[in-house]
């Protein structure tokens, strides 16, 4: 789960990490009067929304009045913003972050993240502060210092000292600023089962001063459930809403731009059905996975779902049936599609304990637009070739 | 022979007398799997599925002489029972549960090889030594007797393959699913050379998928070390990028972790990458010359 800038950098304050002071508005007026309250003589007005590169796509304004601010608000907040994230559809912009000015020297790169290869926490640090990291690992892959951290030990002298070190920071002040950031950041890492977190750019203020300037974090899925704070967090029109759907049933969907719908039991076949149907010259409309309870039930909602996608003109069915015998999953098949109308071919592929009795079921059935396939291979050349009109 | 487990391995269960425990303990005794006990705390004394129940692990494997675990406690104890079991001695851990957060695993990861305990999964079907031991929840009947070892991330794709290769004519020594979190126990390259020395493996099949780096250090591996002939698949070569695909470690982020380089770098150790999981039978029995 990713959550804004806003809410990051209200995580940061909890533990210390310094920011600008800012407020959150959703409308211009309450933009205008977060600006007052905040005082001085230039805010940032930034949109936010769950994604990068808000600057380049119009998003994050500099106001050098209270006029400006209220100007600036208006035209972002219900502004579709596209960046080079958010895909060519773009995200509607809900709440803005009026934030103070901040006298910028230096920008900088720090994040933390699961290094899966050494199984912990890493903090990378660059110079190259306000660019993609991507970008910069590409380009200049020297200017990232990485740290790995072993939670046994957790953030110690040394590795702070790796870090002012490889950054280049001398003045024995600001190395000690900066290393009290760091170690910060890597204790709320930790604390909040978080899986990466990106400050980009983080400066350096005229008076040596180090600051969040931006604040990106995303979760652990699967230790939400305690925190609850940042559960609470979640905004779910920043999710799409069918995956969303689709979650609370159990089942796991992603939308794709093709034209076969598919519907598989486990992560892993799913994909090799995505593939298998690419490499026969199809294209996948979905992912989604059914677990491993194909019943009648979640097999309905999953035709639900599909069919919510007009692109989709066939449906691709490949369950390997394990524990779970394939006779009652074709059962559940064909009642399935009496609860939904489906209008489009479905291919049928069941393998597995019972896989004979489960082709029997489906014949017998005779219901025109259910076909039957024998294997993955047959299957997926049968759903292109209806997906075609053939 | 075959690899990890066999006829004669004593097992025991965490999270015995609970509903998705007791179900797959009792398949596994039906396999004929040696389950010789459980743990549940507070059923001490108790007797389930014909078996003892412990309060602690330690007691169960002193009483048992139990060398694995099969663990299906909830997500949140996942850290705990896997900690648990290498403090009492157990050799390998099977972690079934899914949705075990990452932190948690990487501390008991981290624990368990500290105590020299391999851990299979978590998120994983488990394992199996065809007919003779099942540790998992996959279905026992299309495993084949063989002379194919298997590797693989995916519950499904595992049976998927298996299945391929027994249709082949051919059967399965060991299978081993490694799971598709971001962090794991056992994986291809710490099975590979188990495989490469247990005589009765011909050839090895190993399903990957995108996330992590896991395939490409296989791949190394495979240069330098295997001589065995290797077929694998990598899953989500059509995955969108910055997508989680439904498992936790399913990910292409920051460009890294894709289909493609996977394969590529497999390509290049003499690996026979199939670019469907329905072409795995055929490439096996091309592979050991059928």
């Amino acid at each position: 789960m990713n959550i804004h800038e806003y809410q990051a950098k209200q995580i940061f304050a909890k533990y210390g990490v310094p920011t600008p002071r800012g407020i959150v508005a959703n409308t211009p007026d309450q933009a205008v009067r977060n600006a007052s309250e905040l005082g001085g003589k230039i805010w940032v007005v930034k949109a936010q929304i769950h994604a990068g590169g808000r600057g380049l796509g119009g998003g994050v304004k500099l106001a050098r009045s209270l006029e400006e601010v209220g100007q600036f608000a208006s035209e972002i907040l219900g502004m579709t913003l596209v960046t080079h994230q958010t895909g060519p559809e773009g995200k509607l912009v809900q709440k803005v972050y009026i934030e103070e000015g901040a006298d910028i020297k230096d920008e900088l790169y720090l994040g933390v993240v699961l290094d899966r290869a050494k199984e912990m926490p890493v903090i990378m640090a660059s110079t190259e502060g306000g660019m993609e990291i991507e970008t910069v690992a590409h380009n200049n892959p020297e200017k990232i210092i990485k740290i790995a951290v072993d939670p046994a030990i957790g953030f110690q002298g040394f590795h702070g000292r790796e870090l002012v070190f490889g950054l280049g920071i001398t003045d024995p002040v600001e190395q000690k600023k900066f290393i009290s950031f760091a170690s910060k950041l890597y204790k709320l890492y930790m604390e909040n089962d978080a899986e990466m977190i990106e400050i980009n750019p983080l400066i350096k203020t005229g008076t040596g001063d180090f600051l969040a300037l931006d604040g990106k974090m995303g979760f652990d899925d699967s230790a939400l459930g305690r925190h609850p704070d940042i559960e609470d967090m979640r905004d779910i029109s920043e999710e799409d809403a069918d995956e969303r759907e689709a979650s609370r049933y159990g089942l796991s969907y992603i939308s794709l731009d093709g034209e076969i719908g598919c519907m598989v039991n486990g992560a892993g076949l799913a994909m090799g059905t995505m593939d298998t149907i690419n490499y026969m010259g199809g294209t996948p409309a979905n992912f989604l996975d059914v677990g491993g309870k194909a019943n009648a039930e979640t097999v309905a909602k999953g035709f639900e779902i599909i069919l919510k996608n007009p692109k989709v003109k066939a449906i691709f069915v490949n369950i390997f049936g394990g524990i779970v015998r394939c006779d009652r999953i074709a059962n559940g098949i064909l009642e399935a599609t009496k609860m939904v109308n489906v209008h489009v071919p479905v291919i049928v592929r069941l393998d597995g304990t019972n896989a004979v009795e489960a082709a029997e079921i489906l014949r017998n059935a005779n219901i025109p637009n259910v076909i039957a396939a024998d294997d993955l291979a047959d299957g997926a050349a049968k759903a292109v070739a209806a997906a075609k009109g053939e | 022979m075959s690899i990890l487990v066999n006829k004669d391995t004593k097992v025991i269960v965490q999270g015995f007398t609970g509903k998705e425990g007791s179900f797959h303990a009792e398949q596994c005794l039906a396999y004929g799997t040696k389950i010789v006990g459980g743990v549940t705390p507070n059923k001490g004394g108790q007797v389930h599925l014909g078996q003892p129940v412990f309060n602690t692990v330690s007691e169960a494997v002193q009483a048992t002489g139990a060398t694995v675990s099969m663990i299906f406690v909830p997500p949140a104890f996942v850290a705990d029972a896997v900690m648990e079991a290498a403090d009492a001695g157990i050799e390998l851990a099977v972690v079934i549960t899914e949705g075990a957060p990452v932190r948690d695993m990487q501390a008991a990861k981290s624990y368990a090889t500290k105590h020299n305990m391999k851990t299979i999964g978590p998120n994983c079907p488990g394992i199996i030594t065809a007919e003779e031991c099942k540790i998992g929840i996959m279905p026992g009947m299309i495993f084949k007797k063989g002379n194919v070892g298997l590797i693989s991330k995916s519950g499904t794709l595992t049976y998927e393959g298996a299945n391929q290769v027994c249709r082949e004519g051919f059967g399965i020594s060991t299978a081993v699913g490694i799971g598709g979190d971001p962090i794991i126990g056992l994986s291809y390259k710490q099975l590979l050379p188990l495989f490469e020395a247990d005589p009765e493996t011909h050839a090895i099949v190993m399903i990957g998928e995108i996330g992590g780096d896991l395939e490409i250090q296989a791949a190394k591996f495979i240069k330098e070390h295997i001589t065995k002939p290797v077929v694998a698949f990598i899953a989500g070569q059509t995955a969108p990028a910055g997508k989680r695909m439904g498992h936790a470690g399913a990910i292409v982020s920051g460009g890294a972790g894709t289909a493609k380089e996977k394969m590529e770098a497999l390509e290049a150790a003499g690996v026979r990458v199939v670019v469907s999981p329905a072409e795995i039978g055929k490439a096996i029995a091309e592979v050991l010359g059928k």
